[in-house]
């Protein structure tokens, strides 16, 4: 409360001045008028007294003599005045720090620098590849640097781990496409072209293209996550100073793994894509499995299952570089593991997806 | 060049051979300099600690003269051979004849730690498996680490155990040279004390060259033949512990005549 009556005023507190009841004193807190030039505040009566409220205090005392005023606290206990001086003390000085800029600059100036760093990252990611192909074609030509352990397990682990998925998933598409494509063509009478529908979109396009996201999913991000604890653990810097090349033991088995593995994948989830289109033509639409076949045989030649196969060593090449490319950013701490991985699963599906289409385009303009 | 190695600890080093000799180096990371014109000289058989604040870039020294970090300019000589225009063949050379224990240890964590201390005997030796795998042995208990650790894989072993594996790892060659960073980082007292005692032992019976990072008085005090400290983007001064009090420089009168100072010259 505010005893105006004495010679000069006096701001008496009592009770408990804690930081939980900060916001009702704050409210209660009466105004000082402002032609005091002498302030009084008398703790004598103040109970308790922690960092909140003494900053409290701090704060109006700091305020008023800024104003020219002058603000004497009496009655402190001596744990109270030692408390109100390191508050007092740890008040920041500068209360308000230059906001910064906001508007048009600061916009042109982040579009800028992001401009420049995506440059920079596609120059790297471009090294990187450069790099990541003279390794390769080094092993191709001298097979025993190769290190056939890593590339064993990394070929269970990436590849045959990987079937069931895999096989469901062509299943799945093949079952999926045998039921909506049988419900349109069936308005044309033209049922039993749903073999070749189910047939050219499964071996030409969705076989491989599916296989190669649920492996960008599944090892894309192992890759990077694996390989980029080991970055933030400094093993990659210790292979380096005992002699051993990073790239030459950590990606290149990883990467020729994905090259091996990813055709069987992609071939055995378009076996399973014909199986479960041919099982749902035949439930459905009552195309036998002979007549399947049979007008498998004639109607779809062996270049649509060709041009699904050419493209998978290309996705699985775009797989490894990108993720292996993603763990080698990794640094500081273990969050950036985990961007690094989301972003190596984002970037990956997104080239394999961008290079399909670029794949439509040639192969149609080919005329195959 | 100018005055970083101030003749105050020359005739402390144990023999006037130079083990690594770093000339006008300069780091820069965008537009912040780390190094700038910083000369170095490492006696062969001696025990240099590296000390500087935060930032100064104690690290990325270790990291520049084992070839971690390209440094911009400057030149850096291991063992009589310019490393940063070596060919290939003279690195993997040079490389052989040092060894580096990272703060966390750095092993790789698929292998056990037997395989461990191998991996660089199968890069670099052609040797029979059953040499190298007592030489390994042997290796992991000169660091002091019991039979079985050899076994255990580095995420089932404690810091300090980590830390010793990974100097077994950094000592599998037979290197003449030893680079730690920060080796006691993160141990208790106790641990760290054993670990000081056990690269003195090493160093003594070896005969290596010690290059150390730390931040750790205890070990300055009780292994350090001499200190190079790192301050304005340099080595500011290098010299015997005893030296350090009398230089005049803020940062290095705080460092060696704080209270921890005190303490641990007490004990050293």
């Amino acid at each position: 409360m505010l005893d105006q009556d004495a010679e000069r005023p006096v701001l008496r507190v009592t009770g408990k001045l804690l930081t939980a009841a900060l916001g009702t004193v704050e409210r209660a807190m009466p105004s000082i008028p402002s032609n005091t030039s002498d302030l009084e505040i008398d703790l004598s009566g103040a109970d308790a007294l922690d960092t909140g409220g003494a900053w409290l205090i701090a704060d109006l005392k700091t305020r008023l003599e800024a104003e020219g005023r002058s603000v004497t606290i009496v009655g402190a206990s001596d744990d109270q005045a030692a408390l109100m001086a390191a508050v007092t003390k740890a008040i920041p000085e500068d209360e308000s720090p230059e906001a910064p800029p906001t508007g048009f600059i600061p916009l042109l100036d982040r579009t800028g620098r992001g401009t420049v760093d995506a440059g920079k990252s596609v120059v790297s990611l471009l090294s990187f590849f450069g790099l990541i192909l003279t390794r390769l074609v080094g092993v191709l030509l001298r097979p025993w640097r190769l290190r056939f352990a890593a590339l064993f397990t990394q070929m269970e682990e990436t590849g045959l781990k990987a079937v069931p998925i895999v096989a469901l998933m062509g299943f799945l598409i093949g079952v999926v496409l045998a039921f909506q494509g049988a419900a349109q063509l069936r308005q044309f009478g033209a049922e039993v072209f749903v073999v070749d529908l189910i047939a050219v979109s499964v071996l030409r396009e969705l076989g491989i293209l599916l296989t190669a996201i649920i492996v960008a999913g599944r090892s894309g991000s192992a890759f990077t996550a694996s390989v980029g604890s080991m970055k933030l653990q400094e093993e990659i810097d210790a292979m380096r100073t005992l002699g051993l090349d990073p790239i030459e033991v950590l990606a290149v088995p990883r990467i020729l793994a994905l090259l091996i593995m990813l055709p069987i994948l992609g071939f055995i989830a378009n076996i399973a894509g014909l199986f479960g289109g041919g099982l749902m033509s035949w439930i459905d639409l009552g195309i036998s499995p002979g007549l399947f076949i049979s007008r498998l045989y004639a109607d779809v030649g062996v270049w649509q299952l060709a041009i699904g196969m050419i493209k998978a060593p290309f996705f699985a090449l775009v797989i490894g570089v990108i993720s292996i490319w993603q763990a080698f950013q990794v640094e500081g701490s273990s969050v950036s593991v985990g961007q690094r991985t989301t972003a190596s699963v984002v970037q990956s599906i997104f080239l394999v997806i961008a290079l399909d289409a670029l794949f439509s385009v040639f192969f149609s303009e080919m005329g195959v | 060049m100018d005055g970083a190695n101030t003749p105050l600890g020359e005739d402390n080093a144990q023999t006037d051979e130079v083990a690594i000799r770093v000339r006008g180096l300069k780091n820069q990371f965008g537009r912040q300099v780390v190094h700038e014109n910083l000369d170095l000289d490492v006696m062969k058989g001696e025990v240099l600690g590296i000390v500087g604040g935060s930032g100064t870039g104690k690290s990325v020294m270790l990291r520049t003269i084992v070839g971690l970090n390209r440094p911009a300019e400057g030149s850096i000589e291991v063992l009589g051979v310019d490393v940063l225009h070596a060919s290939e063949k003279e690195r993997r050379e040079v490389e052989k004849r040092w060894g580096v224990a990272f703060q966390d240890g750095a092993l790789f964590s698929s292998l056990t730690v037997l395989q461990n201390v191998m991996a660089p005997m199968r890069e670099h030796l052609k040797l029979p498996h059953h040499i190298m795998k007592s030489l390994a042995e042997l290796k992991i208990s000169m660091v002091g680490l019991p039979y079985y650790a050899g076994d255990k894989y580095p995420s089932e072993l404690s810091g300090g155990m980590k830390k010793r594996a990974a100097l077994a790892r950094a000592l599998a060659l037979d290197p003449e040279i030893v680079f730690l960073d920060e080796p006691t980082a993160g141990l208790d007292p106790v641990g760290a004390a054993a670990y000081d005692n056990l690269i003195g032992e090493l160093q003594r019976s070896l005969g290596l060259t010690v290059f150390m990072v730390t931040h750790d008085l205890d070990s300055l005090y009780a292994i350090c033949d001499r200190i190079a400290v790192l301050a304005e983007k340099k080595v500011l001064v290098t010299g015997p512990i005893e030296m350090m009090t009398e230089i005049d420089h803020p940062w290095v009168q705080e460092y060696f005549t704080g209270p921890r100072a005190r303490a641990a010259q007490g004990k050293g």
